[in-house]
């Protein structure tokens, strides 16, 4: 073949044109969600079609990519947007967190600290934060204008009277640059202070929703919460089984039907690192070391 | 075959890579550069102007600009974006005479609902040195530095006004030749080192 199949990164110019040109006034207008013209892509919505154009319309022939799910760089979802890009856009990949310049996320922030140099870009599915509390998308777009988030206040007071405590585990609302209540995707709460001052951008691409937003390197992100129950990260009381790591979001696996479980780092990069100088149980090679081309 | 020398795909989105890091960190510079663009555009407004506009953003001109019919010309032909008479009504604003630009409140600011609907306001100075400015809100750490010239004396003023507006309010690129740096609205400016 002599000529390429696709335009570089799959989209065309003009639909890249139309998502750079929203990604621009998201990042000038921290935590609002920008309506953009969204595309169908060749995977179903949920697969992340929005985190998916955000990438098309910012990846440089130069950029690394990495691409997680739930923090695995080795789970369906990561490996076919990976060996998509591969494909579209001929790119260089890896599963290592400090290599990547740009990094799409399904679901987790990754444990190393990201830098000035990264891109985040989470796949999201429901962009708006009040929308279980307020289904009308003109009065939700009222309540952001005149930043009327008393409601958002109301159920999260509502989880302490029903539960005890916030009972609200991931997708936690947070509040950027004192301005904006924003839904951060279904990260685990654990994951919501990495948001905070972070160095590295932050997009979020919504393909069904048809939204972008963004928080800039460095903005305060601060999670909802009251002066009486202030916000707290969860984690599991546990150490990973593989690595020993005591400070990394751990994901639960049951290993037979008689209920036996072990506790794993979600981050599987991290984890890979970790054992790889010594920590925990020798590191075996595992698919994700593998390259997809 | 007038096959172009460089990838225009590639062009595109190193411009645009370029504004997206300028914008998320207000006041650093980044390069880009379009070849080809009569004067008084500058090699980085090119850039952008290729990068950023289609025959869906309404691109208008100031009187510097406007007086050479070369660059609607080019802007037409490059891009198809249609030329428009009123401030207002533009996606785009290109300003030559920095110091004669309109106030932000002649620009697009977008609806409290809809804040994005509001003008980009690229502005070609001719250094990033000399008046020196210092910077804060989202992107920047603690405060940076920041000098341009020339700008217009009650800058420090017009860019409190487009605060004052925030969310609504206009996004400014400013260029010298190669070179850009983004002021948008989030941004926290006042005067001295």
């Amino acid at each position: 073949m002599t000529a390429p199949a696709y335009n570089f990164a799959y989209l065309d110019e003009q639909t890249k044109r139309m998502i750079r040109r929203a990604i621009l006034k998201a990042i000038a207008i921290p935590g609002y969600q920008v309506p953009f013209a969204s595309r169908e892509m060749p995977m179903p919505y949920g697969w992340g079609t929005g985190g998916v154009q955000v990438t098309a319309a910012i990846l440089g022939p130069n950029d690394v990519l990495k691409v997680i799910d739930q923090g695995s760089d080795d789970t369906t979802n990561a490996v076919s947007i990976r060996k998509f890009f591969v494909k579209t856009a001929g790119v260089k990949t890896t599963t290592t967190t400090t290599e990547a310049t740009v990094i799409q996320t399904r679901h987790r922030i990754p444990e190393t600290p990201l830098g000035d140099h990264q891109v985040l870009v989470y796949q999201v599915p429901i962009p708006e934060p009040l929308r279980f509390l307020e289904p009308r998308e003109t009065e939700t777009r009222r309540m952001h204008a005149l930043s009327e988030y008393g409601l958002m206040h109301v159920k999260l007071y509502e989880d302490i009277s029903r539960h005890g405590h916030i009972a609200t585990a991931y997708a936690y609302p947070v509040k950027v640059d004192d301005r904006y209540v924003m839904d951060p995707s279904p990260i685990p709460k654990f994951d919501n202070p990495k948001m905070n001052d972070c160095p590295a951008l932050q997009l979020f691409g919504a393909g069904r929703e048809k939204r972008i937003y963004a928080i800039p390197p460095y903005t305060q992100v601060v999670s909802l919460d009251f002066e009486d129950h202030p916000f707290e990260p969860y984690r599991h009381d546990a150490s990973c089984e593989l690595c020993g790591a005591t400070d990394s979001y751990l994901d639960e696996v049951i290993t037979d039907d008689r209920g036996t479980r072990m506790f794993v780092c979600s981050d599987t990069d991290y984890c890979g690192t970790r054992r790889a100088m010594g920590h925990g149980t020798a590191a075996e090679d595992t698919e994700a070391a593998h390259d997809d081309r | 075959m007038n096959a172009p020398a460089i990838n225009t795909a590639f062009a595109s989105q190193a411009a645009f890579r370029a504004l997206m890091e300028a914008t998320a960190q207000p006041g650093e510079i980044r390069t880009a550069s379009a070849l080809g663009a009569p004067a008084p555009l500058s090699p980085a407004t090119a850039a952008l102007v290729q990068s950023l506009t289609d025959y869906e953003t309404p691109v208008w001109l100031d009187d510097a600009f406007a007086r050479v019919p070369a660059v609607a010309e080019w802007i037409r032909f490059q891009t198809g974006a249609p030329i428009v008479q009123e401030p207002r009504q533009a996606a785009f604003a290109l300003i030559a005479d920095v110091e004669a630009m309109p106030d932000v409140t002649q620009f697009a600011l977008g609806s409290e609902e809809y804040p994005d609907r509001s003008t980009t306001v690229i502005a070609q100075i001719e250094r990033f040195g000399g008046r020196a400015f210092q910077l804060g809100g989202p992107g920047i750490k603690t405060s940076r530095t920041f000098a341009a010239e020339p700008l217009p004396n009650d800058f420090v003023q017009r860019m409190a006004v487009n605060r004052e507006l925030f969310p609504r309010g206009v996004d400014l690129v400013l260029v010298a030749g190669e070179m850009m740096a983004a002021l948008p609205r989030s941004v926290r400016i006042t005067e001295g080192f």
